[in-house]
């Protein structure tokens, strides 16, 4: 474990040139570049805003926005893209650098955490869009937004945790890279981004709380929209399944990773 | 001091009846392999620094595999191999390359790739677009690059730092002649400085040149470990041995030691030197004519027969060879019992020093093809200058001067 960290801290170089390259390599030859990283996620609000705000947007209580669901939705889909970036980047790192990983000696950690920074890195810009949309909307930012700091984390543990060990699982399973993203649509449609959590029959409400993805969106609602601190509790139990994920994609990682290169 | 001991190792590829099986593995769960597949096995050897190693064999002998693990980028399955120092491995030039960066980005991408920081690369980045010589081009995006131009950036960035060991794959013939020499040049400068050379090359010159020692893979296993000369006859004496020839090595009275080869088909019967008066001769002087005559005999009926000869300098590198067929004297058809002798003529425009003579016997224009008999070291002999000027070099070119 400490010469994963020992590899990451050496290769701290390595490590931010590539996703600067990364971020450069996506101006070349393209006029908006980067800026589609954040046109995406705003153009599937917009979508949903525009079919879905007439169906649900009366059923936002606790603010009086008019664009409630649009800023909600946001909130959502700043979480939710977090997530899915990092979980689906992992997945395939491995076997998209399977020809570095075989020529090149290099501690092999520094490929998720490259995908980790890159993604963050989107995120944030994505986040500075939010803002700016929310003062068009007329939602001021507050004192409560200091929470995404931790939040963030969180997503990213988790999100690590679950791409690692799908990631690892993908080079001898392949399988796994077409079922992955078609979990991801499902898990998607089964947290409350694009619904209002009190829209769900009573009976489903307790299945709600299984998925760690709940907790999290809930906070950046909580934060974002509602202007209130996240539910501590809940929060930290998915903390803590992220944590455990995490330890388990990294010892995978660690046993696992002799043998990938024999099967890429 | 040994810079790399490589104890035993052996790889093995394991295939589990089903990839839940491999998983389990990972928890200590013992799960038997179905099948395992060995590509190396009880592979030893140790290299001291400044040894310059050439690694030989046929395709699938076990070189790149090999060479990944004392690199590092693959695990042994047993034994051990320990590196004191850093290892710089050039198995693939520009790897990791993005071709919308530019040349100095993907410099910077490249070394960090290889475990130097940017302080480290700011310092050597001159050096680098120098070695390189590609112009303007250095600050364009990759993709306008031909791929020499690609290759030229690879290997000044995998060669910016000296390193303890240098590993090379196949990537001696980088870019054009004119870089060729170039690249070559930094290598022997490495060499020199103290660097460990371990090169996988088919290139019978480049090895020969660069090495002192070299290792012969077959199989997956060591099967012969000496200097480079000896190990690159039995090689080609095993790339030209057909089924049910033989492999003979016989260690000639002075220590030498002589690679034959072949079906027997066709045999050598002797192989001789004389000048013009003709006597048999083993000092010849720059420049005199000579006379290389070659006793063959067919020991079975023969479709084709091709003879050929090539005279090397005392480090083995070809000087100058030719064979029937390209001397349009190819015989045909030949039966049992026929005794044939060959007279070459030539003048010894050589250098002064000791050269070989290696004869094969085959069919066609090859001599892998229908290998009858191959032997090295056929014949030894010196050329000394007796009656021209001084020179040096291998061959005897004699000008004229005007100074005007």
């Amino acid at each position: 474990m400490f010469g994963m960290i020992r590899g990451v801290w050496d290769y701290r170089g390595f490590i931010l040139t590539s996703i600067k390259n990364e971020f450069i390599a996506r101006f070349a030859r393209s006029k908006l570049g980067g800026l589609w990283m954040i046109i995406h996620p705003l153009a599937q609000v917009a979508i949903y805003a525009l079919i879905l705000s007439n169906v649900l947007g009366a059923r936002l209580p606790g603010i009086e926005n008019k664009y409630a669901y649009a800023l909600y939705l946001i909130a959502g889909i700043l979480a939710w893209n977090l997530f899915a970036e990092i979980v689906g980047r992992c997945l395939t790192v491995f076997i998209e650098q399977g020809n570095l990983m075989k020529k090149m000696r290099f501690p092999r950690i520094a490929l998720p955490v490259i995908v980790v920074g890159s993604c963050l890195l989107n995120n944030l810009l994505l986040f500075v869009a939010v803002l700016v949309i929310f003062a068009v909307l007329g939602h001021s930012p507050n004192v409560q937004m200091f929470w995404l700091i931790p939040l963030t984390l969180a997503v990213v543990s988790l999100a690590v945790g679950i791409g690692l060990v799908l990631g690892v699982l993908n080079v001898f399973l392949r399988d796994i890279g077409q079922v992955v993203p078609i979990i991801l649509q499902v898990w998607f449609w089964f947290t409350p981004i694009v619904y209002s959590v009190n829209i769900v029959p009573d009976y489903l409400k307790d299945t709600l709380d299984v998925n760690p993805m709940f907790a999290i969106v809930s906070a950046y609602h909580n934060v974002l929209v509602y202007k209130v601190s996240p539910d501590l509790q809940q929060v930290g139990v998915t903390f803590i399944i992220a944590v455990g994920l995490m330890l388990l994609g990294l010892f995978l990682f660690r046993r696992a990773s002799a043998e990938m290169v024999d099967s890429l | 001091m040994t810079l790399l001991s490589v104890a035993n190792v052996g790889k093995a590829y394991r295939a589990y009846r089903s990839e839940w099986q491999r998983m389990a593995r990972w928890f200590y769960i013992p799960v038997k392999a179905s099948q395992e597949h060995w590509v190396l096995k009880h592979v030893s050897f140790n290299i001291a620094a400044g040894e310059a190693i050439g690694i030989v064999g046929q395709n699938g002998a076990g070189k790149s595999t090999l060479l990944k693990m004392i690199t590092g980028t693959l695990q042994p399955t047993e034994g051990k191999v320990q590196v004191n120092g850093r290892i710089a491995a050039i198995l693939e030039l520009g790897m990791g390359f993005n071709a919308e960066l530019t040349g100095r980005q993907n410099v910077y991408h490249a070394a960090g790739l290889m475990g130097f920081n940017t302080q480290q690369i700011d310092g050597v980045i001159d050096d680098i677009e120098a070695f390189a010589e590609i112009g303007e081009y250095f600050d364009q995006a990759v993709r306008t690059y031909s791929s020499g131009m690609q290759m030229r950036v690879a290997f000044s960035v995998a060669t910016a730092f000296r390193p303890e060991i240098l590993i090379i794959d196949e990537a001696l013939s980088v870019g054009d002649s004119y870089f060729q020499h170039k690249s070559f040049g930094r290598i022997k400068e490495f060499q020199r400085a103290g660097t460990t050379l371990l090169i996988v090359s088919h290139d019978r010159g480049a090895i020969q040149a660069l090495c002192n020692r070299a290792i012969l893979l077959d199989g997956g296993t060591v099967i012969k470990d000496g200097a480079p000369e000896e190990i690159m006859d039995y090689y080609n004496a095993i790339i030209a041995q057909k089924e049910n020839a033989t492999v003979e090595v016989q260690t000639l009275a002075d220590g030498t030691v002589q690679t034959r080869s072949g079906s027997g088909k066709a045999s050598i019967d002797s192989v001789a030197l004389y000048n013009t008066e003709g006597t048999p001769v083993e000092y010849v002087s720059v420049g005199e004519d000579v006379c290389l005559n070659i006793k063959v005999k067919v020991n079975a009926p023969l479709p084709e027969l091709v003879v050929g000869y090539v005279i090397k300098d005392r480090l083995g590198q070809d000087v100058f060879g030719t064979n029937t067929h390209h001397l349009q004297c190819a015989r045909k058809d030949l039966s049992e019992g026929e005794l044939l002798s060959y007279q070459f003529r030539f003048p010894a425009n050589l250098g002064v020093g000791s050269y070989s003579v290696a004869v094969a016997l085959h069919a066609s224009d090859v001599h892998v093809v229908d290998n009858y008999e191959w032997r090295d070291l056929a014949l030894v002999f010196n050329v000394v200058n007796v009656s021209q000027s001084t020179f040096v070099g291998l061959a005897w070119i004699p000008p004229t001067v005007e100074c005007k």
